[in-house]
């Protein structure tokens, strides 16, 4: 790594630190039919504001932000691994099916939620536990005919699994009242909104253990995406890193599926951003990417909720998409090379 | 009597019943050139790949300085033994040098740079290889003698014992298939580097390895100098061709090719 490189890692992360801080406060300072001043974001945060602006800053919008941050952080780096794990730059927490096997079991908690467990529980055990069965439906598909598993019979594997996945939660949502249909569809496209400390506690506790796993792989990681063979050459246990990296992205995944739903492209769309700047060195790409990460979803929520006079709040999931679609369609069509397909 | 620095016992090896290799023993002496011969097919690879357990025998043992490597650690093999794979594409933009610096990793823990020493002995290991010019050029832009020449330049930053060669003259222009193997001699003679080629090329071979093993149907059918093995009667049983070993008007070894054998 020289020093150019170092100074260009800085240089983002100081533009991506105040970048975050300043959309933090923006997206703080909204109250719907008003915006506050920045005193009175500042007042209410520090405790000293009236009733209402107390509860529009730290009931409403504090939590809000503080789990899009965990949740954009997480949904990056694991995007950033799984494109190495993969060597497949089209690779993100989609790609193996992993969002797919959370929604479903969401979707099966929303339906047939039992009445003694509340849905704030059952929901996200769910998740986890679908997002697990599925990355170890997928390892199993792959795995058949013997011998290693290789990363492109996991991926179609991975693709396979979550259209058949996806296939269940429509028919889910399809036969669902229209009640728990309404929110199986609301909560589908993603919503940051109505989330309690406790469950930003939760995400943040394993996003952040998550992605210190993760940063712990990096070099092994950067080996990896010359092959499987370079890797093991280098003294790498591809296998055993490659399955500990997908049950701790299964975790990251499920425990953000479960409280605000599938928001897309972030896993793909940032560490992507940074490679072109950086390269691909994962030593660089994945701690900045938690970084990227964070910024890019509560840009994403500030502009989801800047349109809310004409039809109401938009939710996350679709915002990311129509901002991460075009700029995805862009690196496949004009900056193949840089990012390496 | 001096250990082997690799020594193969009795190795089988087989992919879904199917055997690939057959009990397969031989051992190598320290600094020489040993070339795996043998069809396309006849499992040559796969035993390269259990030479650092990039794959675990199903049968035998491989001894690393008389111990067995599937009771060692992954990262102490990878500090004695460095291996060239066939060369593939490589889709992520990784500098030259990056790459090389790879070759410290079974020496480095997670998080720590590169010592002073780290980068001594890459800096040596491009000029080593011929790559230093290239170093911050993008190993997806590259030719497959320059990305070949990287990851011989990897290899040497392990300062590994035995380097381990599979098709190292594949895809490669002619020039450049001397120019590597050039570079191996000169590596094994000078830094008493063991190396182990797989190779179908059999002038090649011929040329640059002091001993071989001739792979048939699963098993060691020949082992020797290129002079001992390769026989016009072991080329035609094992390759179906009519050939035969010379001196050319260099006094270079070589495999003269006539033809496909007709019974």
């Amino acid at each position: 790594m020289n020093r150019r490189k170092w100074i260009q890692a800085l240089l983002c992360v100081a533009v991506l630190i105040v970048l975050l801080f300043i959309f933090i406060l923006m997206d703080l300072a909204w109250a719907g039919n008003r915006i506050l001043s920045l005193g009175e974001v500042w007042a209410a945060l520090t405790g000293n504001g009236t009733w209402g602006t107390d509860q529009i800053v730290n009931v409403q919008n504090l939590p809000r932000i503080a789990i899009g941050v965990f949740v954009g952080a997480g949904l990056a780096v694991t995007g950033g691994v799984m494109q190495a794990v993969f060597r497949n730059p089209l690779a993100d927490p989609y790609i193996l099916g992993l969002s797919s096997g959370a929604s479903l079991g969401s979707a099966v908690a929303i339906l047939f939620g039992v009445s003694f467990i509340p849905l704030s529980i059952s929901q996200p055990v769910l998740a986890f536990v679908f997002c697990l069965l599925t990355m170890f439906l997928v390892y199993t598909v792959s795995r058949m005919g013997g011998g290693n598993v290789r990363t492109e019979t996991l991926v179609l594997a991975g693709v396979a699994v979550s259209a058949l996945i996806s296939a269940i939660v429509s028919f889910i949502t399809y036969i669902a009242p229209s009640d728990e249909m309404q929110d199986i569809v609301f909560w589908s496209m993603g919503n940051l909104g109505g989330t309690n400390w406790t469950e930003v506690a939760v995400v943040a506790v394993i996003v952040v253990i998550g992605v210190a796993i993760m940063l712990t792989q990096s070099r092994k990681l950067n080996a990896m995406m010359l092959g499987d063979a370079h890797a093991m050459d280098l003294g790498v246990d591809v296998a055993k890193v490659r399955l500990m990296l997908l049950i701790v992205s299964s975790l990251v995944v499920a425990a953000s599926v479960a409280f605000v739903g599938t928001i897309g492209f972030i896993g793909l769309v940032i560490p992507h951003i940074f490679r072109l700047i950086l390269g691909p060195d994962n030593r660089l790409i994945l701690p900045i990417s938690t970084l990227g990460g964070a910024t890019f979803i509560i840009i994403c929520d500030y502009i989801a909720h800047l349109v809310a006079e004409f039809h109401g709040v938009l939710p996350i999931g679709v915002v990311t998409s129509l901002i991460g679609a075009p700029f995805f369609v862009y690196l496949l069509v004009s900056r193949r090379k840089e990012v390496g397909w | 009597m001096v250990t082997s620095p690799l020594e193969i016992d009795s190795l089988s090896y087989s992919y879904d019943e199917k055997e690939v290799l057959d009990e397969i023993s031989f051992s190598l002496r320290p600094g020489e050139i040993l070339g795996i011969l043998g069809p396309n097919g006849c499992g040559k690879t796969t035993l390269l790949k259990n030479l650092n357990r990039n794959l675990r025998p199903h049968g035998g043992c491989v001894l690393l300085d008389g111990e067995d490597i599937g009771r060692m650690d992954k990262r102490d093999i990878a500090r004695r033994v460095a291996s060239v794979p066939q060369t593939n594409e490589i889709r992520f933009a990784f500098t030259v040098r990056e790459i090389v610096e790879m070759g410290r990793m079974p020496f480095q823990e997670a998080f720590r740079g590169n010592s002073s020493e780290d980068e001594r002995i890459v800096e040596e290991a491009m000029e080593q290889a011929g790559v230093t010019d290239m170093a911050d050029r993008y190993i997806n832009t590259m030719s497959g003698g320059e990305r070949q020449r990287t990851i011989i330049a990897r290899a040497l930053a392990q300062t590994p014992e035995i380097l381990l060669m599979d098709e190292p003259t594949l895809h490669l222009d002619i020039n450049m298939q001397f120019e590597v193997l050039d570079l191996v001699r000169r590596l094994s003679a000078e830094n008493g580097l063991t190396v182990v080629i797989v190779s179908h090329d059999l002038p090649m071979v011929a040329r640059y390895c002091d001993r071989m093993v001739l792979i048939h149907d699963h098993r060691v059918f020949a082992m020797g100098t290129p002079e001992e093995v390769l026989t016009p009667e072991n080329m035609r049983t094992v390759f179906n061709i009519d050939a035969r070993f010379e001196t050319d008007e260099r006094g270079n070894p070589t495999v003269r090719l006539f033809g496909a054998y007709h019974g």
